[in-house]
């Protein structure tokens, strides 16, 4: 059996969801749109195991959003795959005349039906006192009280699953107006719908149901307007038909105790946190413990996790047999693997931080406050909370998007994030800037290198704020998208919630974009260590030579010829036939190697330099390498390969370029479909690519 | 007089909408004709207003609260 859940936002839906289920759930998207699809298994009191699918929550059955869409779709389409048997629909006593509204809908689809009156000690605490048994009686469903946050009469609620009838027995409540019997009847016999409010459904919606050809479409369109059917007018008429209804209902069931009005604790806690002063302040503070978390609270285990990696290659190395297998599974997939789990700490970090405020209702306060000023540069106050994660790393910052509902604002930010400095630029920050600038004080109390520092990520920010701005008014919006808000009350945050949360996404992670990764990283890996066999051969030939194994010590013969190797490798060869593409930014083919092999990920800049310039030492390593980068001088001029124009436009260029495979794997992933990266991928090339000419012409 | 006229801790009761899709959006969420709301709070840079509407907090933008219109 499938049972759905169903509910407005802030009910206590996931809650219940996570109850009912436990660990036992699977995560993933719904086919075609990012829409998070949660499911389950639940074992009733009798034995019988139902599967349980927690749909997004939503206001009522007319979609505003793309979630709302799902819900619709999943409940009026009985030939939907996931179209359930049984519906529990999730109200919040304290809110009920809103929360009946959905669940007045629901019941007219004619699938059977549970209504779980959630929230039940809140709504004790405030004297709210339903007659279930009334209400049972006069809907014809099973109404069950629980309090899914205290785990209340849950019990009662898997009983009531396993009692639910196999067809719907209770009468649907609102009827079809005269005016629109004709056009249900038409739909109802052409789309072979047995049930009218789902017709009239289709009706209203029908040029967003996916699940229609362009032929069904066009034959729908023409049946409205021959039948004069103005689908909003119908959407207040019913709406208000249906109050109408509820307000009947609540009258006979529900019993309020009136109380004096006094400002609850939320009210006490708004005055504060949507203050003028303290509340931008105190959003502040909470951005920054985020930001330090992620930061630093991720060093630990992602040293370990590195540490775990080079572990296993070193052991892999020794007993593995060498050759072409153990190189393609050390150095190409294992490598990816690993720069796909390092990862995993921050987003962890990241997504339990979002998780309690999402939880505890500050979330919307933040896109409350900060709303207006973005909406400035086109962008949303959701989109706050991840451009700040975008320090730390863009890919779980990316993830936390689809908080934003409105799909323009989301696309904006998931596009503007990568411009944020993020933490893998900071090894190239550092040794470039340790390379030209000089470690003095400015008025005896600023480091001129921190402010370079500084400076770099101003300009990361200033760029994001500029491309959003400029993608506000080329990006088309879809209309209808409101800003209005529930604005939930404050309660504790329910640690399993977030726990699960953090879990989810470090699952999808790991699944969704480690695929890519590690795709790419194996592409990487065969362009970097082969080239033309002739030329390849050659190589090896000469490092054989007695003449050369006789004038160097073993060691330092290996980096000469690697190094010799990856000039000559498809990778090297790339390198060389950009370089005259970015020559006018001060690059030679040796830095245009490492701007290739980097596109894997920013840090590999440091790791791909002390190769190329065959030294010892590994990313974190950079003294000796940044001796030998400020010694390099072209063989030709011999002049200094590493002037301050040079590395000012490198770095200008870090800022700016998409050098990084998991954001672009998972920009994928979140856009469904390569549109959106590769726009990104151009767009930040372009940019990166102008800057560092500007830069460079003016400094040069 | 509009909802957006309204004075932090002023009530007024809802007469009707002049937008008709966000009509439905804003019935769905509680603020139907008839019913009483409160202004509670103005974000700080001014926009976006809360209010308080069936026994709960909702935020709107200041130009769709433009659009519903109060018993004078």
């Amino acid at each position: 059996m499938k049972v759905a859940l169903v509910g407005n936002p802030n009910t206590g839906k996931s809650s219940l969801f996570n109850i009912l289920t436990g660990l036992n759930q699977k995560i993933g998207n719904f086919p075609g749109v990012t829409v998070d699809k949660k499911s389950g298994f639940c074992k009733l009191p009798d034995g019988e195991v139902v599967s349980i699918m927690d749909l997004p929550g939503c206001y009522s059955l007319y979609p505003k959003t793309q979630d709302e869409a799902i819900v619709s779709d999943i409940l009026s389409d009985k030939r939907n795959e996931f179209h359930p048997d049984l519906v529990i629909v999730v109200v919040d006593v304290t809110n009920l005349k809103r929360n009946l509204l959905l669940y007045s809908q629901v019941a007219d689809l004619g699938i059977p039906l549970i209504l779980a009156l959630n929230m039940n000690d809140l709504a004790e605490k405030e004297q709210i006192f339903v007659d279930a048994d009334k209400l049972s009686e006069l809907l014809g469903v099973q109404v069950v009280k629980i309090s899914a946050r205290n785990n209340e009469n849950i019990q009662g609620l898997k009983k009531a699953i396993a009692s639910a009838p196999s067809f719907a027995i209770h009468s649907s409540i609102y009827s079809i107006p005269q005016s629109s019997q004709n056009l249900v009847d038409k739909i109802s016999s052409e789309f072979n719908y047995d049930n009218e409010y789902a017709s009239l459904l289709l009706a209203h919606q029908y040029s967003a149901a996916k699940h229609l050809s362009k032929n069904e479409t066009d034959k729908l369109g023409n049946f409205i307007e021959e039948q004069d059917f103005h689908s909003e007018d119908q959407q207040v008429e019913e709406t208000i038909w249906r109050y109408t209804y509820i307000d009947k209902l609540i009258k006979e069931c529900v019993h309020i105790t009136p109380k004096p009005i006094e400002p609850s604790l939320t009210d006490k806690i708004d005055d504060v946190l949507t203050h003028k002063f303290w509340g931008f302040a105190i959003f502040f503070l909470i951005l920054l413990v985020i930001f330090q978390s992620v930061f630093t609270w991720a060093e630990y285990p992602m040293a370990l996790i590195e540490n775990l990696f080079s572990w296993i290659d070193e052991v892999g190395h020794q007993y593995l047999p060498d050759g072409v297998f153990a190189d393609l599974l050390l150095n190409g997939i294992l490598a990816g693997l690993g720069g796909v789990i390092v990862f995993v700490p921050q987003i962890a970090i990241l997504f339990a931080f979002i998780a309690i405020l999402e939880d505890t209702g500050y979330m919307a306060r933040i896109t409350f406050l900060m709303d207006r000023l973005m909406r400035k540069v086109g962008l949303s106050g959701k989109s706050v909370v991840p451009m700040i994660g975008g320090l730390a790393c863009a890919v779980p910052s990316i993830m936390a998007t689809r908080n934003i509902e409105n799909w323009k604002d989301r696309i904006i930010t998931i596009m503007v994030t990568p411009l944020i400095s993020c933490a893998a630029r900071l090894p190239v920050y550092i040794l470039l800037i340790s390379l030209v600038v000089p470690d003095d004080k400015i008025w005896g109390f600023f480091d001129l290198r921190g402010l370079t520092l500084l400076g770099l990520y101003v300009l990361g920010t200033v760029g994001a704020v500029f491309v959003a701005w400029i993608m506000k008014h080329l990006v088309k919006g879809k209309a209808g998208s409101y800003f209005i808000m529930e604005l939930p009350i404050y309660r504790k945050p329910r640690w399993k919630n977030v726990f699960l949360t953090m879990f989810d996404k470090v699952m999808t992670f790991i699944l969704e974009v480690g695929k890519i990764i590690i795709a790419i990283s194996i592409v990487l890996w065969v362009a970097a260590s082969y080239g033309p066999p002739s030329r390849m051969d050659s190589i090896t030939t000469k490092y054989e030579s007695p003449e050369l194994i006789n004038s160097y010590p073993a060691a330092e013969l290996e980096r000469m010829e690697s190094a010799e190797r990856l000039e000559n490798s498809y990778v090297g060869i790339l390198g060389k036939a950009i370089e005259p593409a970015i020559r006018p930014l001060g690059f030679d083919w040796k830095i245009g190697i490492a701007l290739i092999t980097s596109v894997a990920a920013r840090e590999v800049f440091v790791g791909t330099m002390a190769t190329i310039y065959s030294v010892e030492g590994s990313d974190d390593d950079t003294a000796n390498i940044r001796e030998i980068m400020a010694a390099a001088k072209d063989p030709q001029t011999g002049a200094k390969v590493y002037t301050t124009a040079t590395a000012f436009s490198l770095m200008v260029f870090y800022a700016f370029a998409m050098q990084c495979l998991s954001t672009i794997a998972v920009v994928k992933r979140e856009t469904n479909g390569w549109k959106w990266p590769a726009i990104q991928f151009g767009y930040m090339t372009v940019m990166a690519y102008l800057a560092s000419l500007i830069v460079y012409q003016l400094l040069r | 007089m509009k909802l957006s006229d309204l004075k932090i801790g002023q009530r007024g009761i809802i007469k009707e909408f002049t937008d008709l899709a966000l009509s439905v959006k804003l019935m769905e969420m509680g603020c139907l004709p008839g019913e009483s709301v409160c202004l509670e709070r103005i974000a700080p840079m001014g926009d976006p207003i809360a209010i308080k509407v069936s026994g709960y907090q909702l935020s709107l933008r200041k130009e769709e609260a433009s659009k519903v219109i109060l018993h004078t």
